[in-house]
This record gives C-alpha cells, structure tokens and sequence, in this order.
C-alpha cells in the first residue's frame, strides 16, 4: 500500500500542495482528480522524488520513500509515467522498453518480460524497431504504460494518460488499466483531468483542489455526488 | 603537384587528429549539452605528464597508457567537482567554468613546466612512407594516428549502438529527468562520459604532440580545430567527428599550404561560417536532431 | 485599489532610503553620468600622472565590459573574441592616425565603425549558433584575427606594430589628465548610452530573445537581427575601447591583443556581474590591477619566478571558476542582493513584496547569467534542449 500523509510541496512562495493525505491500495486504480493547477501533477512527482516536499511522508508498504533519489525510489518498484508520456522519441520502441527493464532485470528475463510486453500490445511489436518519433499518439502512450510495466513494478503512477488521444483510445485503456489491476498486486495512482473516464474504471478517487484534498471517497460515490462533480470535476 | 599530394595526405592525418578531439567535445555536448572548452588544456595537462614520466625513464607505451588513465581521472573528477554542482542552472554557467579551467591549467602548466616549446618524442618514425621511389608526406606515425582515431570512433559507436550503457547515455543526454525515472543513475553515466571524452582528448593530445612545438598552448589550435569539425560534423555522432575532422583538416592544411600557416585559424573560421550559412545543422545530424 | 493613508505610510521607507535619483530614467542616467563626471575630475587632479593613466585604463576596460556585459548579460551570447574586437579598433585608429590627418573624434568613430562591422560580421553566422558554440565561434576569432596582422605585417607593422599618437590637450592642461578625461568620458557616455539601450524596446528584445527565442519570435521578435544589433553594439563598444587602449600604450601590435584578453575581459565581466553596467567598474578593477596583485602576492608567499608570471592567468581562471559556482550574479549582483534585503529589513515591511515572491531568495532582482527569472519550478536537469516528451 502507498501512504501519503501530511505532504506539502512549495515553488518558492507558491504553495502547491498542502498537507495532502492519500492511500492507495493494492489491486486497486486510486483517481487523484481535480482542476488544472490543482497539484496533482506536483503529487505524483513527490511521490517519485523529482520533488522534495518541505514537510510530509511518503511511504511504501511501510517503507519510507521521501528523502530518498528518484533512481532508488524507481528500485523500490514505483513506476511513473509522466506527464505527456515522457517517450523517448531519439530511440527506438524497443529501446525504450529495454530501458525499463534494464536497471532490474538480465538479459534472458528481460526478453521473456519485453516479449509479454508486446503480447499485450501488439501494435507496438509490429513497431519494434522504428524510432519512437513514428508512433502515433496512442502508440505512444501504450509504448509509456508498456515500459512501466516491463519492470514488473508494485506501484504505477501514470500522470493524465488520455490526454491528446481519441475517446475510443482513451476508452480501451482505462479498460487495460483495470483489466491489469483488477486480482493482481499492482497499485495503481491515476492522475486524470478527464475525471468521467477515470472514475468508470477506478475505485478511490481523491479530489484536490489549490493543492488541498477536498475529497477522497470511493469513486462511485464521488462519481455519484453532481454538486461535486460540478464544482472541482467540470461535469 | 606533389605539393598537392603531400598537403592532403597532411591535411587526413590532421583531420584525424582534429576528429579525436571532436569526438571528445562531441560525447560531452550528447550527454550534457555543455561544449567543454578546457578539453584541449586537459588534454595538454595529461600529455604533460607523460612527457615528465617519459624524463624519469618510463617506456613510451607505459607512459603512454597512463596519461590515458589520467585523463579518465581528470575527466571524472572536473565533472563531479565542477560541473555537476550547477546542474539545473543556466547552460551558460559550466561552460565558462571550463574557460576557466582551460586557463587555469594552461597557468599552471606553465609554472610547473615552463613556457618554452620542447619536443615531444613520437611513437613511430615520422619520415615519410616510401611508395616506390617516391616518398610521401605520410610516416608510419601518421599511420598510427589514423588507425587509433578510427580504432576509438569504431569504439564509440559500438558502445552507443550496441551496448546496454550506450543506451542509458543516449538516454540520459536526450532525456535526463525521464531517464531517472527508468532507474537510470544519469548522475554516474554523465560522470562516465565526461571520463570517456577526456581519454578521447588525451588521445589527441599525445598524437599532436610530437608533431608540433609542445608547450602549454600547443593545443589551443587543436580545441579550435576540433571544434569546428565538430560543429560542422554535426555535433551528434562519432561519424559526423570523423568526417568533419577531415574536411577541416584538408581545409586547414590547404590554408596552410598554399597561403601561409598564420591563416589557418582565419580558414577554419571561414569554414565555419560557410558551414553554418550552407548546413547549419551540420553533415550528420538526423531530421530530428537539435537545432544548434 | 483603497489604501488607506496608515497602509502606505506603514509601507513606504524611511526618506534616506526613499532619496535617490529621479523617477525618469534617461534623467536619472543623465544625473548620474553629470556627478560622476564631476567626481572623477576632481579625482584626476588629485592623482599622479601614474595613476591617471591607470583610471583611464580602468575607464577604457569599463567600455569594453560594458558592451560584452549588454551582450552576455542581457542578449545571452557568449563571447570569446572581444580582445580582437578591440584589437579591430585598434588597429583602425592606428591606421588613420599613421596614414590620414583626420581629426581625433572621426578616427574614435571610424574604429567603433569598423570593429561594430566586424560585429555584424561576425554576428549573422553566429545567429545559427547557441551559447557555447557561438563562444566557440568567437574563439577562433580571438586567437586568428591577430595572425592577420601578422601575415600582412607590412600594412599592420607587424611584430614592432603601428605608433599613434597622443592627443594634443588645449592650453596647459595635462596630456595625461586630457586623455584619462576623454577615456572617463567615452566610459560614461558608453554607460549612459547602454542604460538607455537596455530601458527601451530593443533591450527588452534582447532579453526576451535571451529567455525564450520562440517566444519572442511569436510575439514578434525578429530574433536573428536582436541577436546582431547586441553583437554590433558590444562590438562597437569594444572597438572604442581598443582605440584609446591604442592611444594610451602609444603602439598597437598584435603583443596586445592575445587570447588572455578576450579571456579577462570575460573574468571581469562575470566578476562584476554579467548584465550589469555598474557592476563593470569592479571588473575593470581587477582587470588592471590583477597583475600587480599577483606579483606582490607571489613575492611575499615567495612562489618564485616560474609561477609569478602565471599566476594573474591562474587567478583569472579561478575567478571565471568561483564565481561561476559561487555567486553567479557577480559583485554587482551580490550587492543588489544585499542592498535588497538591507532594505526589506529596514523599512520594515512583514510581508515580501510581489516581485520577491517570484525570485528565488539567493538570486538578484535583474535577471543576469546565473539566475533564472522563472516563477518558481523545480530545477530541471538541462537535458539537450528541452526533453523530448510527445504531444
């Protein structure tokens, strides 16, 4: 289980978190929702440690992640995949998944993990040697999913994944998503401006606001309450 | 026309000596986008050091291969001192700490060694090669120079293309913050490369050396040789090096040769403004690729 | 916007922080150029022929720090070549002066011309290049523009080089305290001339294209000619400073204008603050006094011969090196720094005011090369560029 507690993050003056609490839970997708600017891009950089918070925790199955380097934060099995899918375009689709296993596995593991890998997603296989700068949107955002999952990590952060992709696209990956988490032991963070499609395939859902939580509740109870909705959700 | 023939034949080996030195500034600007101007001077520093291992008796090889293992030191050493510190602030910032690296080793050469031209004893015999009856501008050192410039380029692109840590520094040069995120310690991997291009630039130090008047600035010229190759090589990759070291080095030694050695440098200058206005992105650089 | 009168009494410090030039910045520039003028007059006649000719050396350097600091500083491009720049208007000068019986003032102007042309010059390929490869560029022109000179040594009298000579001064005043006065006043002129430079739209272009090159080209910037405006203007202003460096040694030959120069020109500039003009005269300080420095520091540390002739080289890299690292903002920035808080302190005002809250505490309000005038951010590693992410 991921804890947070008591995180506040700040950019000079500029406070961008504060005193945010959250818990996500094995075998689960947990939605982080919420404006644009509400800190939720500045959540899942903390917890990967590209941030450091000037006070609060971050745990991981009881183990403390905060202070520590992002490279030893990525060893503890916390996968990210960030904010506009972060995929490498100077190197090729297989290049980019080798990377994600690269720092944990050996050579014949790897193989068996990459080729899993691209049993799940078959269009990128077909791609495998092309620069990464030729895939399409959607490919690309499979490509960042696929090379966080290579390493067979214990928590995936994934930050806005269905932004610039078509609804269709965007539909078939969530239902990934929760096909993957569903019964396995994975915890999944899902950070979502389109807070409809996350709340359809997540079961928390936290909802900040100006860097506070506001809400954090079972998603279909958050999904449920329309004055929510409206106010911090936009639909 | 033997002129012609002896000028060119000149002119590879130069541009092989101009490659090597463009290969280090070229590793260096691929993993951290800093053009190390103290390159020449570091390798100056090293080349030095042999020299006074080779006044107390050491072989030539064994001395040869320490000033190589010092400059991999010295390389790994500025980065972690110097460079590292100022991660995240504006480019411009390293780049004027290794100007003044350059010149405080260039100082200190100086009062250590002296500022008088000495000679630096070559590898192999630098009388030209004979082809029959006639004898060309090229000696069995020249030969030397270009297979071990080849020797580390075909290296260097073995170890980006083919191996697991070429991978992680391609990545860490195009990529840093998402590189730390696939558990890739960008911090060691720059600290690598810059020990890398520093054995580079020692290589091009002890080749130069015994051909021209070494003294503590004898390698000026070469780091604006070399930068020139690398900026119209494309400042991406070791072939881009290696080409541009040779068009700069026929350049330069045409100049040379047929109108006076004190306008080399203006010819390189030449050379590269040409370059820039013709090809600005230089010979190799791929479609994607940076725009410098 | 309702304050009421005890809100801005309560903000507003003490008088004696309150006093200071007024508002208008050309009158302001004006002002401070007139009392510093006045200053250094009366300056000049206290000091001995010896040391006149060293303020004005001081001066002389101060106009070539300030031209590089507007093009570093604020047009962030770095440049390796002003010591040939300044040889360009050198040279110049020279010239007229061996082979033309032109007045004094035409020959100062010809050589800021010729060294601002060689700017331009240089400047339109240098528009292809960022930061370091333009510094790069630059190098070759600082180590190859003087080999010129000597291969066509019979025009540019080679090694021996050409004589100028001193300029008359009416009446009986001093030859040495005109020539510091005409070096004083080229300084002030070039300062104020600058200041008013950065205040206006082509200083704001300059650094806007400094910040952001797409941004500004989208907000209408024609970046490449910014870029070669600030090289021409910092060209010019170190030709004008090789034309009384030439003045002043009474010969200009190639011995003057070595590498080292463009180098501590650029030690000096970042150690009085790269984008600073004030800051300039801390630099030029070193510059002429550097030497002497070492010498006595090498003496009574008794480092011997061999490393007293290279320790004022070693110094200058050491200052490129701390400064760097340490304060990148330079003297002048680390000042602006301390008066900042100095202030904050005594006017006694509990909350930081706005602009304050968009610098980092350590950084001074002028954004200069070692700071970075975002609002807030974590420090990204400068990857290539920018990072290659998609979408």
């Amino acid at each position: 289980m991921l804890e947070v507690e008591g995180l506040s993050v700040s950019y000079g003056a500029i406070r961008a978190l504060e005193d945010v609490a959250l818990r996500a839970e094995k075998g689960m997708i947990t939605a982080v929702l919420g404006a644009n600017g509400a800190g939720k891009t500045t959540l899942l950089r903390t917890i990967t440690g590209l941030v450091k918070p000037t006070s609060g925790t971050v745990t991981l199955d009881g183990e403390k992640l905060t202070g520590m380097a992002v490279e030893d934060i990525v060893r503890h099995g916390v996968a990210h995949v960030p904010e506009g899918r972060g995929v490498i375009q100077e190197i090729t689709v297989d290049e980019n998944l080798r990377l994600g296993a690269l720092w944990c596995m050996g050579r014949s593991e790897r193989r068996v993990a990459m080729e899993e890998i691209y049993e799940l997603f078959p269009l990128l296989s077909e791609r495998r040697h092309k620069h990464a700068s030729t895939l399409s949107g959607g490919e690309r955002q499979m490509l960042a999913i696929g090379r966080a999952l290579v390493s067979r990590p214990r928590v995936m952060l994934l930050d806005e994944p269905s932004l610039g992709l078509a609804p269709i696209v965007t539909a078939q990956l969530m239902s990934m998503l929760r096909d993957r988490t569903h019964g396995s032991d994975i915890t999944v963070v899902l950070v979502e401006q389109n807070a409809r499609s996350a709340l359809s395939v997540a079961q928390r859902a936290v909802v900040l606001n100006l860097g506070k939580v506001v809400v954090a509740d079972d998603a279909a109870a958050v999904a449920a309450d329309s004055d929510l909705r409206h106010h911090y959700l936009g639909f | 026309m033997s002129l012609f023939v002896n000028v060119t034949l000149n002119g590879v080996a130069n541009g092989m000596v101009f490659a090597a030195m463009a290969l280090a500034l070229v590793f260096i600007f691929r993993a951290t986008s800093i053009v190390n101007f103290a390159q020449g001077a570091m390798a100056m520093f090293t080349t030095f050091i042999a020299f006074s291992l080779l006044d107390r008796g050491l072989g030539y090889w064994e001395a040869f291969a320490a000033a190589l293992a010092i400059g991999l030191v010295l390389g790994a050493v500025v980065e972690r001192i110097l460079i590292r510190p100022l991660r995240g602030k504006p480019e411009i910032n390293p780049v004027i700490v290794t100007i003044g690296l350059l010149i405080v080793l260039e100082g200190m050469a100086g009062s250590i060694w002296g500022n008088s031209a000495r000679g630096f004893p070559p590898a192999f015999s630098q009388t030209g090669l004979k082809f029959g009856h006639t004898k060309v501008a090229f000696s069995h050192f020249d030969v030397f120079i270009l297979g071990s410039v080849l020797a580390i380029m075909v290296a260097t692109m073995a170890l980006f293309r083919w191996t697991n840590l070429g991978l992680r520094m391609r990545a860490s040069a195009f990529a840093p913050e998402v590189a730390r995120l696939l558990g890739v310690r960008v911090g060691r991997i720059l600290t690598l490369g810059w020990a890398l291009a520093a054995v580079a630039g020692s290589l091009a130090g002890l080749l130069v050396a015994p051909t021209s008047s070494f003294s503590p600035y004898y390698m000026d010229l070469n780091l604006v040789f070399g930068f020139t190759a690398a900026v119209i090589g494309g400042l991406e990759s070791p072939a881009g090096a290696l080409v541009g070291g040779l068009i700069t080095g026929l350049c330069v030694s045409y100049v040379g040769g047929y109108l006076g050695s004190s306008l080399q440098p203006l010819g390189a200058l030449a050379l590269l403004m040409v370059a820039l206005m013709a090809r600005p992105q230089g010979i190799f650089a791929r479609p994607e690729a940076r725009r410098v | 916007m309702s304050e009421t009168a005890s809100e801005t009494a309560a903000q507003r410090p003490a008088w004696w922080l309150r006093a200071r030039f007024p508002e208008q910045p050309m009158l302001r520039h004006l002002s401070f150029v007139v009392l510093a003028g006045v200053g250094f007059y009366l300056l000049t006649s206290a000091l001995s022929q010896y040391d006149n000719f060293r303020l004005g050396e001081i001066a002389l350097y101060v106009t070539a720090l300030a031209g590089l600091s507007v093009l570093t500083g604020a047009n962030g491009q770095l440049s390796l070549g002003h010591g040939a720049l300044m040889a360009v208007g050198a040279y110049t000068t020279a010239l007229l002066m061996n082979h033309s019986h032109l007045n004094l003032v035409v020959e100062i102007l010809a050589a800021i011309g010729a060294s601002a042309v060689m700017g331009i010059v240089v400047g339109i390929p240098a528009t292809r290049l960022k930061g370091p490869y333009l510094a790069g560029m630059t190098l070759i022109l600082a180590v190859g523009l003087p080999l010129l000179a000597d291969k066509y040594s019979s025009v540019f009298g080679g090694d021996q080089g050409l004589t100028t000579t001193q300029p008359s001064a009416p009446g009986s005043i001093n030859p040495q305290e005109w020539l510091t006065w005409i070096e004083i006043a080229g300084a002030l002129v070039t300062m104020l001339l600058l200041a008013n430079l950065l205040r206006s739209r082509f200083g704001r272009a300059f650094r806007a294209v400094r910040d952001d090159e797409i941004a500004a080209s989208l907000s209408g910037i024609h970046v490449a000619r910014t870029k070669v405006i600030a090289f021409a203007v910092s060209a010019g202003c170190a030709g004008l400073a090789g034309a009384f460096l030439g003045i002043s040694t009474g010969v200009v030959n190639t011995g003057e204008f070595p590498l080292s120069l463009s180098i501590g020109i650029l030690a000096g500039m970042v150690l009085g603050g790269a984008g600073s003009l004030m800051g300039m005269w801390w630099g030029a300080v070193a510059l002429v006094y550097l030497p002497d420095w070492a010498t006595s520091i090498s003496k009574s540390f008794n480092l011997g011969n061999g490393v007293s002739a290279y320790l004022a080289t070693i110094i200058y890299g050491l200052v490129l090196i701390v400064v760097m690292m340490l304060a990148p903002s330079g003297i002048q920035g680390g000042l602006r720094l301390g008066a900042t808080k100095l202030r904050t302190l005594l006017s006694g005002s509990g909350g930081a005011n706005v602009t304050a809250q968009f610098q980092k505490p350590e950084e001074p309000v002028m954004a200069t090369i070692g700071s970075r005038g975002t609002a807030g951010g974590d420090k990204r590693e400068p990857g290539p560029g920018s990072e290659r992410t998609d979408s």
